[in-house]
C-alpha cells in the first residue's frame, strides 16, 4: 500500500514540471478562486446584519413591498414603536447586570478552585477533579424541572439568584484555571509568600490573582458571552416582563409585533449592536482564546 | 514543618469546596430531583402524585417525541456535514502563507457565532417570511424565482432553513479549531514533502487530513452532544409545519413549561439524555474503531 503511494505521488511530480507559464496562470485561476470562495463567506456572514440594519430604518410598508438596499428614514418611529410596548433598555440593563455579577463570581471561584486544584495535595483530589471534569458532560437541560422546582421551594423563582449563583460551579471554568495555573503560577512565590507570613487565601489573592490576569481576561469573554445569550434560564425562572435580560425580550419582541417588522427589526438591532462593539474591540483576544482552548482540548 | 504542609494541603479543600456545594445545590439535587419528578405526575401547582413508570410508558407511545428525535438528528445532519467540510476547507485555506488578511476573514467568520441565538432566529424568521421577507424579495428580483417561496410551509424547506442557520453560526468555530490543529502539525513534515515534490493536493490529502483526524473526530463527538440539544434559534424560527422543525429540547420545554406537564417534561429530560448519551459513546467506538484499523 505504501509503495503503491509513492509511486503514485512520484507520477503525480512529474506531471507538475510544466512549463513555468503555464503553472503561473494555473496558481493565478487558483488564487482567484480561493479569494472568490473568502469572499463570498464573509459575504454571507455579514449580510444578515446589513440587510437588518437597512430593514429596520424603513416603514412597514415598504418593508412589506420592495427589497430595501440602502437605508431610510423611519428609524425613529420604528424605536418609538417598539419602546412603547418592550422595555427594551431595562432588559439591557437586567442583562447586564446579570453577566457582570455571574461573571465576576465564576471567574474569582474557577481560579480558587483551579489553583487549589493545581497547588495543593489534599485527600481524593484527583477523584475530585475527575469528578468536575465528568460533571461537563451532563447536558444543561437534564434537571432543568428539578432545577425550577427546587428554585420554587427556596423562594428563588422570579428573582436573579438562579441566574447567578449557579455561575459558583463552571467546570470548565476550573480545567482552564488548573492548567493555567500549573504553567503560569511558581511555587517558589507561594514560599516566599509563606515566609513572609501571608495566610493562604492572602496569597491567593495578593499573589496568585495578579499573575492569573491575562487568563482570567480569556475566561471572563467567554463567560461573558455565553451568560449575555442566555435564554432557556431565565425564560424559566422569571416571570415579571421587567426582570427579563435581553434575549428573552427579543422573543416577547417576536410574540408580541407579529405583524410590526419595523419595531422587530429594531428590537434585533439593539440586540446585535452591543456584541458588535464587543467583538470588535476583542476579536483578537476571542479568536487566539479558541484556538487555545481548541489546543487544550 | 511537618504539620505546616498538611495544614496547607487542607486549605487546597477549602478551595475547591465552593464549587462542590454549588455543584451540589444547583446541579446535582435538581437532576436527582427531576428523576424523582419523572416517576410521578405533578402540573406545578398540587403535590405531585407518585405514579410509577407511567410517564416512561406514556413517552414510549408518544408520536411528538419519535418526530421530535427524527427532527433533531435530521436538522443535526443537514448541518454538521456541511459546516465540517466547509470548516476544513476554509482552515485549510486561511492556513496558507499567501493568504492576505487572515485576521479579518477569522474574524468575520468567527461573528456569527458569538451573536444571541435567539435574536439570530427571530432575525432569519423575517428574512424567509414568505410575504415580506428579504429573502424571497432578493430572489425575484434577481428573477431566479417569479412567485415568492412558502418557506415555512414546506417541512424540508424548513429543516433545510434551521440547519442552514446553525450551520451559519458555528463553522466559524469549527474553522478556528482545525486552524489550531494545522497549525500544532509540525512544519518539517510541509517541508520534506516539498523536497519530495508533492503538489499541494497531495499534501493536502496525505499528510494534513490524516495528521487533523483526531481534531475532526473531537469536533463530531462534540458537535453529537451539541446538536442534539439544538434550542434557542429553533424555537425562534417555529415548529414548522406538521411540527417538522419541533427538536427534543423544544418538545421538553414546550411540555412543561407551557402545557405545565412538568413530571412529563422531566420523563423526556432523561429521555434525551440517554438518547444524547446513546450517539456519543457510538461516536466515540467509532472512532476507537478507527484508532485501531489504523
Amino acid at each position: 500500500m505504501k509503495a503503491n503511494d509513492s509511486i503514485v505521488e512520484k507520477s503525480f511530480s512529474f506531471s507538475k514540471k510544466k512549463t513555468k507559464k503555464e503553472f503561473n496562470s494555473k496558481s493565478f485561476l487558483g488564487k482567484f478562486a480561493v479569494y472568490f470562495l473568502l469572499i463570498a463567506v464573509a459575504f454571507t456572514c455579514l449580510l444578515p446584519f446589513y440587510s437588518m440594519m437597512v430593514t429596520s430604518s424603513h416603514a412597514n410598508s415598504d418593508i412589506a413591498r420592495k427589497l430595501l438596499l440602502v437605508p431610510g428614514s423611519e428609524f425613529i418611529e420604528n424605536y418609538k414603536r417598539l419602546i412603547d410596548t418592550v422595555p427594551i433598555w431595562r432588559g439591557f440593563v437586567n442583562t447586564v447586570f446579570i453577566t457582570v455579577t455571574s461573571t465576576v463570581l465564576n471567574l474569582y471561584f474557577s481560579a480558587l478552585a483551579g489553583y487549589g486544584f493545581s497547588k495543593y495535595n489534599f485527600k481524593y483530589k484527583n477523584l475530585l477533579f475527575l469528578a468536575v471534569l465528568g460533571t461537563m458532560m451532563i447536558p444543561g437541560q437534564l434537571g432543568i424541572i428539578g432545577f425550577f422546582k427546587l428554585m420554587d421551594s427556596f423562594q428563588m423563582l422570579n428573582t436573579y439568584w438562579p441566574l447567578i449563583l449557579p455561575s459558583i460551579s463552571n467546570a470548565f471554568g476550573i480545567f482552564f484555571m488548573k492548567q493555567m495555573c500549573d504553567s503560569s503560577i511558581p511555587t517558589e512565590i507561594l514560599e516566599s509568600g509563606r515566609i513572609d507570613g501571608c495566610g493562604e487565601l492572602k496569597i491567593f489573592h495578593r499573589l496568585v490573582l495578579p499573575l492569573l490576569m491575562p487568563s482570567l481576561a480569556t475566561l471572563g469573554i467567554f463567560s461573558f458571552i455565553g451568560k449575555w445569550n442566555d435564554f432557556l434560564t431565565p425564560m424559566i425562572v422569571l416571570f415579571d416582563n421587567e426582570l427579563q435580560p435581553l434575549p428573552v425580550m427579543i422573543a416577547m419582541v417576536k410574540s408580541q409585533f407579529s405583524t410590526d417588522f419595523g419595531a422587530m427589526y429594531v428590537g434585533i438591532v439593539i440586540s446585535v449592536i452591543p456584541i458588535l462593539i464587543f467583538f470588535s474591540m476583542v476579536s483578537k483576544k476571542i479568536i487566539s482564546g479558541v484556538t487555545a482552548g481548541a489546543l487544550k482540548g | 514543618m511537618r504539620t505546616s504542609s498538611i495544614n496547607k494541603s487542607k486549605y487546597g479543600f477549602y478551595f475547591v469546596l465552593p464549587y462542590f456545594i454549588a455543584f451540589l445545590i444547583f446541579g446535582l439535587v435538581p437532576i436527582i430531583f427531576s428523576l424523582y419528578l419523572s416517576f410521578t405526575k405533578w402540573d406545578g401547582f398540587s403535590d405531585p402524585v407518585f405514579v410509577g413508570l407511567d410517564n416512561y410508558a406514556r413517552l414510549l407511545k408518544d408520536t411528538f417525541f419519535f418526530k421530535a428525535i427524527g427532527n433533531t438528528l435530521i436538522i443535526w445532519i443537514l448541518s454538521i456535514v456541511p459546516q465540517l467540510v466547509l470548516a476544513l476547507a476554509l482552515a485549510m485555506i486561511l492556513n496558507e502563507k499567501f493568504i492576505r488578511g487572515k485576521h479579518f476573514f477569522r474574524a468575520v467568520f468567527y461573528f456569527p457565532n458569538i451573536v444571541t441565538p435567539v435574536t439570530l432566529g427571530v432575525l432569519f424568521s423575517l428574512m424567509f417570511d414568505w410575504q415580506t421577507g428579504s429573502v424571497n424579495k432578493f430572489l425575484m428580483g434577481i428573477g431566479l424565482i417569479d412567485d415568492p417561496v412558502n418557506w415555512f410551509n414546506s417541512p424540508w424547506l424548513s429543516r433545510f432553513i434551521v440547519a442552514g442557520v446553525i450551520m451559519w453560526q458555528y463553522f466559524g468555530f469549527n474553522m478556528l479549531v482545525f486552524i489550531a490543529g494545522l497549525q500544532s502539525i509540525s512544519e518539517e513534515l510541509y517541508e520534506a514533502a516539498r523536497v519530495d515534490g508533492a503538489s499541494k493536493w497531495d499534501i493536502a490529502t496525505k499528510i494534513t487530513l490524516p495528521l487533523l483526524r483526531p481534531v475532526l473526530l473531537f469536533t463530531f463527538i462534540t458537535s453529537v452532544i451539541g446538536g442534539l440539544q439544538l434550542f434557542d434559534a429553533p424555537l425562534m424560527l417555529g415548529n414548522g409545519p406538521d411540527n417538522s422543525t419541533l427538536t427534543m429540547v423544544m418538545y421538553l420545554f414546550q411540555t412543561a413549561f407551557q402545557r405545565f406537564d412538568y413530571s412529563y417534561g422531566a420523563a423526556i429530560a432523561y429521555a434525551i439524555f440517554i438518547i444524547i448519551l446513546f450517539f456519543s459513546l457510538i461516536t466515540m467506538k467509532f472512532s476507537k474503531m478507527n484508532k485501531v484499523e489504523q
